[in-house]
């Protein structure tokens, strides 16, 4: 008696499930359809469209949700956990995983795809010397673009907090942040200008004749310092990034600590790396792991800049070189998977970390 | 006393120390700043810094020499000698300088130091770019019609009804999955976890082409839904990353109490997580707010060429693409389209404030 009430329990559960299912996508299918019909202004589309798909999600979840919990409680326990992170897998198996093992599969094949030659684009690649300039220079990027970042992040954080600007100077280090790769492309290009002669329009050659000095091609003839150029733009533009996340952690050190420690006589150096790096750590490891797989798969600044050439060629840019210009797709879904394979120490790392911490 | 003194001397000079990085900072936004209000010769012609005053060399007179003088040999000029290849360069004579005005009509011109300002300054970038620009252009019969290029005001509505979905449905569907990863235990809880992360690094090239080819039999090419989609997908990583981090942080008597007292997990998430998450929710979304609304590659290849769908970025491109050097308006795009950004920047700074995360996350 009891088992069949649950069983019939069960079936109205699942029927509601059912329903609910069938709700949403009938209501977000004519949604779509009027918006993709609508002839309405564009400022009322606009609106609406940022009403449907804010509140549209939302109620995804709450649908959903609502009707897990119609089940009895051991059945909805399980399944509750799937509704929740459902939509994120779906969506990145659809969109990211499934992309990736298509490059993976395409990367143990011919320029054309139609034969397959085993690890044959991994050796050739390993042996290509633009390959080797380009890892070289990603290497820069990682090492270099991170480090500057992260430690110019945490020192105007730092700084910021005990300025009487705070403000202001944070909006000042954010605001290249807010910029395109397109515009901050156009600004570098005004401070590294180069033509011959004493009138220079580029800042940084104007700087170097004041001074005395012979101007330079800075992003085109000074190889491989050109990189480190570029890499100036990467740290001018990401900082911000770092610092409003530091910022942030660091608020979060409570004030009671930090004046425990300076009636006890602790100096500020000391306060620094005795108690505020620890009580951060898993900001700065989040925000260091951000920035190395950003520079990783840095392109946009160099393909702006100089599209890879001079030197300063990028596994990134190498990749859509052979990928979309010279239709290379065994040698260009190799290097992607190269880029793959180098962030795994990283995630490792990661992952590490948060079992340290219980998650994992 | 004393104390306090030391820390009034310590602040002057974390004050210098910041006010000079910032300036740094500054200095190449200024310098767009500035040349977005200069035309488009003098942007080509000289530095952005001239429109300060400074010394600069400016024509007094002129040195006409007679036909005879032989250019090949040292030149007399007001008494004294100067050779052809000086006086191209430009040479001292006391206070003056001399230097070619016109070699083939022999004309010298005698320049004196003097403070100015190139300062001429327009507002006719900004109002080519706002409203579009004039093209004159001639048909073939020798008439001439004005024709308007489009201007940013539309591509900048699309790109906020772009950008604002694409920020929140991530942010929300990766919180939720990042609650389920630090709080719920199911099977192939790390499986899936890792696969999240090692999404981190693929370049969204890779994704583009078999992306475009299922959008298309799907007809999400060009549509709202389709674009918000793809932006969610290759912000996910990053986000839910984020966002575990700083939900597995939350103390775990917080959702034990609520849980005691009968809440769904669904409760517990928009009546407790959300709210305590409000800083992490500001700066991840500030940041993936930017990187949609500057994002140019994606628009590209799932919006296309539709005029009315276009977003800034592609606008921005185009002055730099089909129309060649026109840095000019380049520069004044850029910087309206910076200033949506630093809006919501200022307007979500009040949540990185001391004491909003203080107790609820330790480090």
């Amino acid at each position: 008696m009891d088992t069949q009430a649950k069983n019939k329990f069960s079936l109205k559960a699942v029927l509601i499930f059912l329903v609910v299912l069938l709700v949403n996508v009938l209501l977000h299918g004519v949604i779509f359809m009027f918006f993709r019909d609508s002839t309405l202004n564009p400022l009322l589309t606009a609106l609406a469209a940022v009403l449907w798909g804010v509140a549209g999600v939302y109620f995804l979840y709450l649908s959903f949700s609502w009707a897990v919990e119609q089940f009895p409680e051991q059945i909805s326990r399980k399944i509750l956990p799937y509704v929740f992170i459902g939509p994120a897998v779906l969506l990145l198996g659809w969109l990211l995983v499934l992309p990736a093992l298509r490059t993976l599969y395409l990367s143990f094949f011919n320029a054309s795809s139609d034969k397959f030659v085993g690890l044959g684009n991994y050796l050739a690649i390993f042996s290509d010397r633009l390959l080797a300039t380009a890892l070289r220079n990603n290497l820069l990027w990682v090492f270099v673009g991170t480090l500057a970042c992260v430690a110019f992040g945490l020192l105007i954080a730092i700084l910021a907090d005990r300025s009487s600007y705070e403000r202001i100077a944070k909006s000042i280090i954010f605001m290249p942040m807010a910029i395109s790769f397109v515009a901050a492309g156009v600004i570098w290009k005004f401070v590294y200008y180069y033509q011959p002669g004493t009138e220079q329009i580029g800042l940084l050659n104007a700087i170097v004749i004041a001074l005395g000095g012979e101007p330079q091609a800075w992003v085109t003839m000074l190889q491989p310092w050109n990189n480190f150029f570029l890499i100036l733009i990467l740290i001018w533009m990401q900082t911000g990034f770092a610092m409003v996340i530091f910022s942030a952690a660091i608020k979060g050190v409570p004030e009671d600590i930090l004046e425990a420690a300076r009636v006890d006589g602790a100096g500020e150096i000391r306060i620094f790396f005795r108690i505020i790096i620890p009580f951060i750590s898993t900001t700065l490891l989040t925000v260091t792991t951000t920035i190395i797989v950003f520079t990783l798969k840095i392109f946009d600044v160099v393909m702006v800049m100089t599209g890879g050439q001079y030197d300063t060629e990028v596994v990134a840019t190498q990749f859509y070189r052979q990928f979309f210009m010279y239709r290379n797709f065994g040698y260009g879904s190799t290097l992607a998977i190269v880029l793959l394979i180098a962030v795994l120490p990283v995630i490792y790392f990661n992952l590490r970390q948060m079992r340290k911490q219980g998650g994992f | 006393m004393a104390g306090r003194k030391r820390k009034k001397g310590k602040k002057w000079i974390v004050n210098l120390v910041l006010g000079v990085i910032c300036f740094i900072w500054l200095i190449p936004t200024i310098g767009l700043l500035i040349s977005s209000f200069r035309p488009a010769a003098d942007i080509l012609e000289t530095g952005w810094w001239k429109v300060f005053p400074h010394q600069e060399w400016k024509s007094a007179d002129t040195i006409k020499l007679s036909k005879d003088v032989d250019l090949r040999e040292p030149i007399e000029v007001n008494g004294k000698t100067y050779t052809d290849d000086q006086l191209k360069a430009g040479v001292k004579a006391g206070e003056d300088r001399l230097i070619w005005e016109n070699r083939r009509t022999r004309e010298i011109s005698v320049q004196k130091e003097g403070w100015v300002a190139s300062s001429t300054l327009t507002l006719d970038n900004y109002k080519n770019v706002i409203s579009g620009k004039e093209y004159t252009l001639k048909g073939a019969d020798g008439s001439e019609t004005k024709e308007k290029g489009t201007g940013l005001s539309q591509a900048y509505w699309n790109t906020l009804t772009i950008a604002i979905p694409a920020t929140v449905i991530p942010i929300l569907i990766a919180s939720f999955a990042a609650y389920a990863f630090a709080w719920l235990r199911f099977p192939g809880r790390k499986t899936m976890f890792v696969v999240i992360i090692a999404m981190l690094v693929v370049p969204i090239q890779v994704a583009l082409i078999p992306v475009l080819k299922h959008y298309t039999t799907l007809g999400l090419n060009g549509s709202y839904l389709g674009i918000w989609l793809a932006h969610a997908a290759f912000g996910l990583p990053l986000v839910t990353y984020f966002m575990y981090n700083f939900i597995s942080q939350l103390p775990k008597d917080l959702f034990e109490s609520a849980f005691m007292d009968g809440a769904s997990h669904f409760t517990i998430f928009s009546k407790l997580i959300l709210p305590l998450s409000v800083p992490a929710l500001a700066s991840i979304g500030i940041f993936q707010f930017l990187w949609v609304w500057n994002d140019y590659l994606v628009s590209l290849i799932f919006i296309g060429n539709q005029p009315n769908v276009q977003v800034m970025s592609m606008k921005i491109a185009d002055l730099v693409g089909s129309r060649g050097n026109d840095w000019h308006l380049l520069t004044s795009a850029a910087f309206i389209s910076m200033l949506m950004p630093l809006a919501i920047f200022f307007l979500l700074q009040k949540y990185f404030v001391r004491g909003l995360m203080g107790g609820s996350v330790k480090g």
